[in-house]
């Protein structure tokens, strides 16, 4: 083998070794504390394998599954967690394609501005982005003060703390990173097609629907999976906008986790998160393998 | 007969530049029509503009008798093969094709036999299923071609459709385009900027540049009876020399120091101009003189001719293209210039 033969594998074994440290050899310990008791000393658990008098010992303990399968609480929470994730997708798609279409036909000396415009609010913490919300929406918030000074209410509206408070919150937070990969593809596009279209007889609706959209569906699916996937297990938003008003899986998570002290229910938990999320995941890439070979 | 095209006053500014300049135009029913210039000289433009990719800043396009100014590309009876074709690349070659029989409804069997039947006629067939993406520059080009006359346009518009295809394939495919204008009979208007090219294909050519119709003729009318030196020099490059009128249908040209006959007459000081392969040369002063003379400096040999460059004893230089000249002259000698009496065309402009 030669040197640069060796160089070149090496810096191909840099990413898996990089996936082995910090994705699968913490999911591999995820795993066994979803497989072990609860305990009491520190870390709280008793793991599943034991070492006894020179025997190795298996102490499998799937009460965690059980009760993840009976209690309509967890099941609830992963339902809840998905719909407000499909719904922030489709409100980002909703928003976020017109955006991300204005951005990429915009002069081009414009386009690095809306782009940084888009990435602005990240300079900002989270926290202090959704705390910000909380002054917006409350009842004697700036929303509530703007409606009532121009008169389109009489009562202030109760927003926060409500499913829709979470869901405004979800879809502010998330709404650039549709746009960005949205963006990045339809400013690829090349725009002759449209003229080309246009010139075939096609109304510009048309020529959306028929080459715009099916053109920017790598860009599409890819922003949507990147609200979809980190929104399914968002913590915060729904904390601090929603306060629990509706169990999502993650608040479900933190629950078993710090108050209850049940690792491997907390565990198990972020184990079927990370399976929920990742099945369809494999099958939308394996389908895009196929739909790329053109 | 009414022209089935006519551009009135067509004015086209993109900011403080004149894309179109007042330009009025007539283009008849069946004519395989040049539009000739260099980049910049507005003949894209005047090509959206037919096409509906372009809103003018003043006046007006007719169709068959229609205004479409202000119609969109959708709803124009004209067809355009881009200058990058334009393939829609998620489509088949069948789909794209059919793009614009979907767009209109038609019936599937229907539009399924007129894709076969254009797909024959531009020699297409068992390529239908492939993508753009698989195809050679050529064959693209022909799937763009395909893609606009299934439509049956009145007008096919064509912006620089040979420029992205290699020389040989380009003189055969000029050959396809005239056949298929021949054949369907349907008016083509061409953009190019390869003065070949709009001569060897073209009914009738108009010269653009700066935005302006310089001339409008035909190919051999063009070539032979320039208007003005733009066009004597644009096609062909002709050598323009100073003249002065000594008498109907004379000229003197002090530069060469020469008396010689003229298309026609001159009213007043202006040019001649003399294609370099019209000009002979020799060693020996030849009869009906005088004649002028010159150095050669240098040669350029081209295959089926060569190209001299003589600087004349008066300071001009002169370009000839001649082959088998006798004695073959090389760069240093002297050599006297010829030309037959019908060879300079008078230029006022």
């Amino acid at each position: 083998m030669s040197a640069a033969t060796a160089r070149r594998r090496g810096v191909l074994a840099l990413p898996w070794i990089w996936l082995g440290l910090f994705v699968a050899a913490p999911f591999v310990i995820v795993l066994a504390i979803s497989l072990s008791s609860a305990g009491y000393g520190s870390p709280p658990i008793d793991f599943f394998i034991g070492w006894q008098n020179g025997h190795p010992t298996f102490n499998i303990n799937l009460d965690s599954f059980e009760l993840l399968a009976s209690d309509q609480l967890y099941i609830r929470g992963f339902l809840n967690s998905i719909a407000i994730a499909g719904l922030t997708t489709l409100l980002c798609l909703l928003v976020g394609y017109p955006m991300a279409y204005v951005m990429a036909r915009a002069p081009a000396r414009l386009q690095p501005l809306l782009v940084m415009l888009v990435i602005l609010p990240f300079w900002t913490s989270s926290l202090i982005r959704v705390y910000a919300w909380i002054g917006i929406l409350k009842e004697n918030g700036l929303l509530n003060g703007l409606l009532l000074h121009l008169g389109l209410i009489s009562q202030p509206l109760v927003i926060l703390n409500t499913p829709i408070a979470v869901q405004i919150g979800m879809v502010y937070a998330y709404l650039p990173f549709l746009v960005l990969p949205l963006y990045a593809t339809l400013q690829k596009l090349d725009w002759t097609l449209l003229e080309a279209a246009a010139d075939l007889g096609a109304k510009p609706w048309s020529a959306f629907f028929r080459v715009t959209l099916p053109l920017s569906w790598p860009g599409t699916l890819a922003g949507a999976l990147l609200v979809f996937v980190p929104a399914s297990g968002e913590y915060l938003i729904p904390e601090l906008l929603g306060s629990s008003t509706l169990p999502m899986i993650s608040t479900v998570l933190w629950t078993e986790f710090f108050g209850n002290r049940d690792w491997p229910m907390a565990s198990l938990i972020a184990v079927m998160l990370l399976l929920v999320l990742a099945i369809p995941l494999l099958f939308l890439r394996g389908g895009q393998a196929t739909a790329g070979r053109v | 007969m009414a022209p089935l095209i006519r551009l009135e006053g067509l004015t086209k500014r993109f900011g403080e530049t004149v894309a179109a300049d007042d330009v009025t135009l007539d283009i008849l029913e069946g004519e395989l029509f040049g539009l000739l210039g260099a980049s910049g000289s507005g003949k894209t433009t005047l090509l959206r503009l037919l096409g509906g990719f372009e809103t003018p800043t003043a006046g007006r396009v007719l169709i068959d008798g229609v205004d479409v100014t202000a119609l969109p590309p959708y709803e124009r009876p004209t067809n355009m093969v881009f200058q990058s074709y334009a393939l829609f690349p998620h489509m088949t070659v069948a789909a794209n094709i059919a793009f614009g029989l979907k767009q209109a409804r038609m019936p599937k069997p229907e539009a399924d036999a007129r894709v076969e039947e254009v797909m024959e006629l531009v020699k297409l067939a068992e390529l239908g299923k492939r993508k753009p993406s698989e195809l050679s520059g050529g064959q693209r080009q022909r799937v763009a071609l395909a893609r606009a006359l299934v439509l049956r346009p009145k007008v096919l518009l064509l912006d620089e459709p040979l420029s992205a295809l290699d020389k040989k394939l380009r003189e055969h495919t000029q050959f396809e385009l005239m056949r298929l204008q021949r054949e369907l009979g349907i008016t083509f208007v061409i953009v190019t900027h390869d003065q070949d090219e709009a001569m060897a294909m073209c009914s009738r050519i108009a010269v653009m540049d700066m935005g302006k119709v310089i001339e409008t003729g035909t190919p051999r009318a063009i070539y032979e009876r320039p208007q003005c030196r733009f066009v004597a020099d644009f096609i062909g490059g002709a050598n323009i020399i100073d003249a002065e009128p000594v008498g109907p249908s004379r000229v003197r040209l002090p530069a060469l120091g020469v008396e010689c006959a003229v298309t026609d007459s001159l009213p007043a000081k202006g040019w001649v101009a003399l294609r370099p392969e019209r000009i002979s040369l020799s060693h020996e002063a030849p009869a009906g003189g005088p004649w002028p003379a010159g150095q050669v400096e240098a040669v350029a040999f081209h295959g089926d001719f060569q190209l001299y460059r003589v600087r004349m004893d008066g300071g001009v230089e002169l370009r000839v293209a001649a082959s088998n000249v006798p004695g073959d002259p090389k760069p240093g000698e002297r050599a006297f210039l010829s030309w037959p009496a019908d060879a300079p065309v008078a230029l006022s402009r």
